[in-house]
């Protein structure tokens, strides 16, 4: 493009050119001498108004702005797993290596590695009739992630060339298709604009849980492949940690981590763990699976507003080729800062708590992103995108936009409670007001997978914790005194389900993960024990001596069992409930 | 009009004056964030900085405020640069003002460098994750709350409340175990009383510490303005010194709320759309520009350790302030007044209290290996025993289990015993944790069931005491 546009304004990352006419929106342009990257956001007549990527001190009115003609876009292709991005996936180490530890502006850096050689496999031959979405070839990107090199979605046509099994870089032609159109020319690398969606056949509804190895999460308040969530809580209440979790253990074949506004100290956490953390059923290095997109909390805010789009195209590219994709974003509400910031710079009518009145909209449209696909291409494939963010409310008051218009489109709500989280009850989910309306989708796949009695279980569960809840409100009315022994029954196992269940503690070796085969084994273990100490209770033996049963204790400690004992463990647990309260009344009997 | 002298553009043209902000017309090739010398028709002369900038006007913040500026006598005088500091490795022992001018009498400053004071943001890729301990000799901290070099950990207090007193306890005290380095301190006040600020002189000095000391002062009658770039000064200074020197720095913050006032003055002045209680919207973003210059950096022997001060209006955490700091920081050490009124030092309340980074710092080779479990046993009682007040003041005492009642007890004790400590007392971690025993054992063990039965084995006073004799 020849057009050059001249700043007239400059209010923090808002610019104003003019001379703009013909530009489009969302078109990437270059602002001022040192060509910052920026995006145009606004159009008014002949002038564009820009959000700068970079620091804006230093430009003045009168520098030029070039325009390019393309949208903000993504690098796809082999190379990105395991890389470290910003907000607009330029590569940090690559950064570091160029410009050292602290950022300087203006700086251009190819996301994905021109000269890595890459072994490429093809799997179309010459002559075959291809259409957007198949595969024209396999690389053994990571031990985990075998990447397929896709035909962009708007080509289709026939092979005319296909390079042989060997050694490639991205830039290198693999394939010709011989299209309407004319040859088309393929790299292992393509492009795809941030903010526009990748297309795929047909939505469809989710069906199996994506597993977290969190109790509480799995067995209360499950997510799907394809889901959306959020977990909003107060500063320090855990969401962090709980991403962490998911990034880590969730049975994803791809995890999208996207640090949005937060601590740097936290990305540097999660490149030390993660290299040295192993994917329990596959045994290779976490890192092998992850892609991480930083842009924190003093990096500049219009690159944060792009981050979580870059995030949710590369997770989509990793749909289209039939995987299961899982993407946190940390955090949803400092995007939503963001967007408060630039709109209130182009002085826009602002909305609710100073938020543009599109908030709404925005945070539907990514959240929307998320599901379950029939992906492009002639054969069968399904892919997923699960999505959970992070929501900070101002105060830990849910009421305030950004929550409230989150909940409007999430499925899965997973509430923090600061109360819980200053008595160290971690994770401090609230298992009075959190929700899934999965639920019940899945309740199918757990009495196959899990066990037939498994929704029993959890039914009583959810049941005990739910009058738990009264007898305390009792409690705290007139005291302990007031209840019956049967009530005392029901307090004492709800305990049981909190202490020695929902607790789980992120930082133990093994307590950090639960299969759902454990959970399943620890629940029933408790509900035993519930049950056990009804009828108990109801042959006059006093809860006293219950509660100094041995057997307690190994309930309270059931959860360190490794993970290929604990079902035995479990089980052992059971038999000696049966041979404890069995002696109780012997002893009530003499 | 517009003449061009020796360096910057001059122009007399300032249309409308309006709190701290000037906006002056007719400029042209103006930067955006360069520094504005201004005269005074006194002749004084004050610095201030553009907030924005068109074609035809420019908007500029004035640090040490507007009052006797006109429109017809001021001058100003657009440099063409961005707001430096002047560092050298002389800084250390010396006392800037708020706007990094030495006020003690010393010699000029002779830089090495000049820094931009708004700094750079570390890659996060660049990044150690901090996992030092350092001892404060402080059981509420080193026990409970533990701060590792590299983190930022406020103190969220209240007007009145002993904060400095802890502040200068840790600055004092604190030590990485096994290594020689001291930390340096550089210690910022932003609208503090001449009291507050004395008081951490004389402590400094007491101690033979001033040649370990850089301080930036702005008091209670400096301009207000001039808060939002005091703390930048400091950290200007100390990552200078940390990642340049090699230096393990600690950076005191006080008082932030006054930085955040000044903050919202601005804001509303530019009449933008407030955010919550007037802040600007934009609070969060620019607390981290500060609150993010704390870490270590791989490669780079240094750190920077941050302790702001805040204090929450009316003692309320869910205050912007306070809420927007915790959302940034790693941690947050709570001083609490009814802990102060019973006449515990430091009234430290621990539950609302947390270090995001302790278990990094703890554990075999760093504290001891049982320290997480006894913290976890030491909050569980503490907090059941804390519930178990409330609901004794509701009920009385009588209706409760003989379990409720060693509870209680034991919410006593552990604040008249592990919390409460002399300001001058340096309790070593070892002592901290055999405290935490001490008190712990009052319990059945099976009551501890968040320690592990091989710690209980090894550490328990019944069986240590069985060992030993
Ligand atoms: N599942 C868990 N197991 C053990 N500890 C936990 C768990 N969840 C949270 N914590 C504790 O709570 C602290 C705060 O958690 P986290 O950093 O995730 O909070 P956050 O909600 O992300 O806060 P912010 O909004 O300020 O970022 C952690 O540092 C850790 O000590
Ligand atoms: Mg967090």
């Amino acid at each position: 493009m020849e057009a050059k546009g001249r700043i007239v304004r400059v209010s923090g990352p808002a610019v104003t050119a003019d001379n703009m006419t013909g530009s489009q929106m969302y078109e990437l342009v270059r602002v001022g001498e040192e060509k910052l990257v920026g995006e145009i956001i606004k159009i008014e007549g002949n002038k564009a108004i820009i959000q700068v990527y970079e620091e804006t001190a230093g430009l003045k009115p009168g520098e030029p702005v070039e325009r390019t003609g393309r949208p903000l876009s993504v690098e796809l292709g082999p190379g990105i797993i395991g890389q470290t991005y910003d907000g607009i996936q330029r590569p940090l180490p690559k950064t570091q290596e160029l410009i050292g530890p602290f950022f300087k502006r203006g700086f251009a850096i190819p996301s994905l590695d021109r000269d890595k050689k890459w072994d490429f496999t093809p799997s179309v031959k010459v002559g075959d009739r291809v259409v957007g979405g198949d595969i024209l070839g396999t690389v053994p990107e990571t031990p985990l992630v075998t990447h397929r090199i896709l035909v962009p979605p708007d080509v289709h046509g026939t092979i005319k060339d296909i390079v042989k099994e060997g050694k490639y870089t991205i830039m290198d032609e693999i394939a010709t298709v011989e299209t309407e159109a004319g040859d088309v020319k393929l790299k292992m690398v393509q492009t795809w604009p941030v903010r526009r969606g990748r297309p795929y056949k047909v939505k469809l509804p989710p069906d199996t849980p994506l597993l977290t190895g969190q109790r509480i999460f799995d067995t209360f308040f499950p997510m799907v492949k394809g889901g959306q969530g959020a977990i909003p809580g107060g500063f320090g209440t855990g969401k962090t940690v709980m991403l962490h979790q998911l990034a880590q253990w969730a049975d994803a074949n791809v995890v999208i981590y996207v640090g949005c506004g937060e601590r740097g100290n936290e990305m540097a956490e999660v490149l030390e763990r993660f290299p040295k953390l192993k994917d329990p059923r596959s045994g290779y290095p976490l890192m092998d699976r992850t892609i991480l997109v930083a842009n924190t909390s003093n990096m500049p805010i219009a690159a944060r507003e792009a981050s979580i789009y870059t995030g949710i195209t590369m997770g989509e590219y990793f749909r289209d080729m039939g995987y299961d994709v899982a993407l946190m974003a940390d955090s949803t509400s400092r995007w939503a800062e963001a967007l408060r910031e630039i709109s209130g710079r182009l002085e826009e009518m602002p909305g609710e708590e100073g938020y543009p009145a599109y908030l709404a909209s925005r945070l539907s449209e990514f959240y929307e992103r998320a599901g379950r696909v029939l992906t492009l291409g002639s054969t069968e494939r399904i892919g997923s995108v699960s999505v959970v963010g992070a929501v900070s409310p101002p105060g830990a008051d849910f009421s305030e936009p950004v929550t409230q218009n989150t909940l409007r489109i999430i499925k899965v709500f997973w509430g923090l409670d600061k109360t819980l989280a200053e008595k160290r009850h971690f994770p401090a989910i609230n298992w009075l007001t959190s929700y899934s309306l999965y639920s019940e989708s899945l309740e199918e796949w757990y009495r196959r997978n899990v066990n037939p009695e498994f929704l029993e279980l959890r039914g009583k569960a959810l049941w005990l914790l739910q009058r738990e809840e009264e007898l305390q409100e009792i409690v705290r009315l007139v005291g302990p005194d007031a209840l019956s022994e049967s009530q005392r029954v029901i307090l004492e196992a709800a305990r049981m389900i909190r202490e020695d269940f929902l607790m789980q503690s992120a930082y133990h070796p093994v307590d950090t993960y639960c299969s759902i085969e454990k959970c399943y084994s620890m629940l029933r273990v408790i509900i035993r024990f519930y049950e056990e100490m009804g009828k108990a209770v109801e042959r006059g033996v006093p809860i006293k001596s219950i509660l100094s049963l041995p057997v307690l204790e190994d309930i309270a400690r059931m959860k360190l069992a490794p993970l290929d004992e604990a079902v035995k463990v479990c089980k052992e647990i059971e038999s000696k409930i049966s041979e404890q309260f069995n002696s109780l009344y012997t002893t009530l009997r003499r | 009009m517009s003449k061009t002298i020796l360096t910057g553009k001059e122009y007399s043209t300032v249309k409308e004056i309006a709190g701290p902000l000037l906006f002056v017309e007719r400029t042209t090739g103006i930067s955006y964030g360069e520094v504005v010398k201004i005269r005074t028709p006194t002749g004084e002369e004050r610095t201030g900085q553009v907030l924005e900038v068109d074609e035809k006007r420019a908007i500029v913040q004035v640090f040490e405020g507007t009052s006797g500026l006109d429109v017809t006598k001021t001058v100003t005088r657009f440099t063409g640069d961005t707001l430096k500091f002047p560092v050298s490795l002389d800084i250390i022992g010396r006392i800037f003002d708020g706007s990094g001018k030495p006020i003690d009498g010393g010699p000029e400053i002779i830089p090495e460098d000049e820094r931009d004071i708004h700094g750079a943001p570390i890659n996060p890729y660049s990044r150690a994750h901090p996992s030092e301990f350092i001892q404060t000799g402080i059981s509420a901290i080193d026990g409970m709350n533990t701060l590792v070099r590299g983190q930022k950990l406020p103190l969220f207090s209240g007007s009145g409340l002993p904060h400095n007193l802890i502040a200068a306890q840790i600055a004092r005290q604190a030590k990485v175990l096994g290594k020689e380095e001291e930390f340096a301190v550089v210690f910022a006040a932003m609208g503090i009383t001449s009291d507050e600020a004395r008081f951490f002189r004389e402590d400094f000095e007491k101690r033979g510490a001033m040649d370990r000391v850089v301080m930036f002062i702005n008091l209670a009658d400096d301009p207000a303005i001039e808060r939002l770039i005091t703390p930048r000064l400091a950290l200007t200074a100390a990552e200078f010194l940390a990642f340049d020197y090699d230096l393990h720095i600690l950076v005191i913050l006080t008082d932030m709320t006054n930085y955040a006032e000044a903050l919202r003055e601005i804001s509303a002045a530019r009449e933008e759309v407030p955010g919550r209680r007037g802040y600007p919207g934009y609070m969060y973003t620019d607390l981290a520009t500060i609150y993010e210059r704390a870490g270590r950096i791989h490669g780079r022997k240094g750190s920077v350790t941050q302790i702001p001060i805040l204090t929450m209006p009316h003692d309320d955490i869910t205050h912007p302030i306070p809420d927007l700091t915790g959302y940034i920081t790693e941690g947050q050490i709570y001083v609490e007044r009814a802990l102060h009124m019973k006449g515990i030092y430091p009234p430290i309340n621990v539950l609302p209290s947390l270090s995001r980074l302790m278990n990094e710092g703890i554990g075999k080779g760093k504290t001891r290996e049982e320290h997480r479990y006894v913290a976890d046993q030491l909050y569980y009682a503490y907090a059941e025993g804390r519930s178990l007040r409330e609901l004794v003041a509701v009920i009385g005492e009588e209706a409760l289990t003989e379990r409720d009642r060693l509870y209680l007890e034991f919410a006593d004790r552990y604040e008249r015993e592990f919390i409460n400590q002399g300001p001058y007392e340096d309790r070593d971690i070892e002592k901290t944790l055999d405290i935490g025993w001490n008190l712990l054992a009052m319990f059945p063990e099976t009551e501890l069931k968040r320690i592990d039965p091989v710690y209980i084995k090894k550490y328990h006073p019944k069986y240590k005491e069985k060992k030993e004799s």
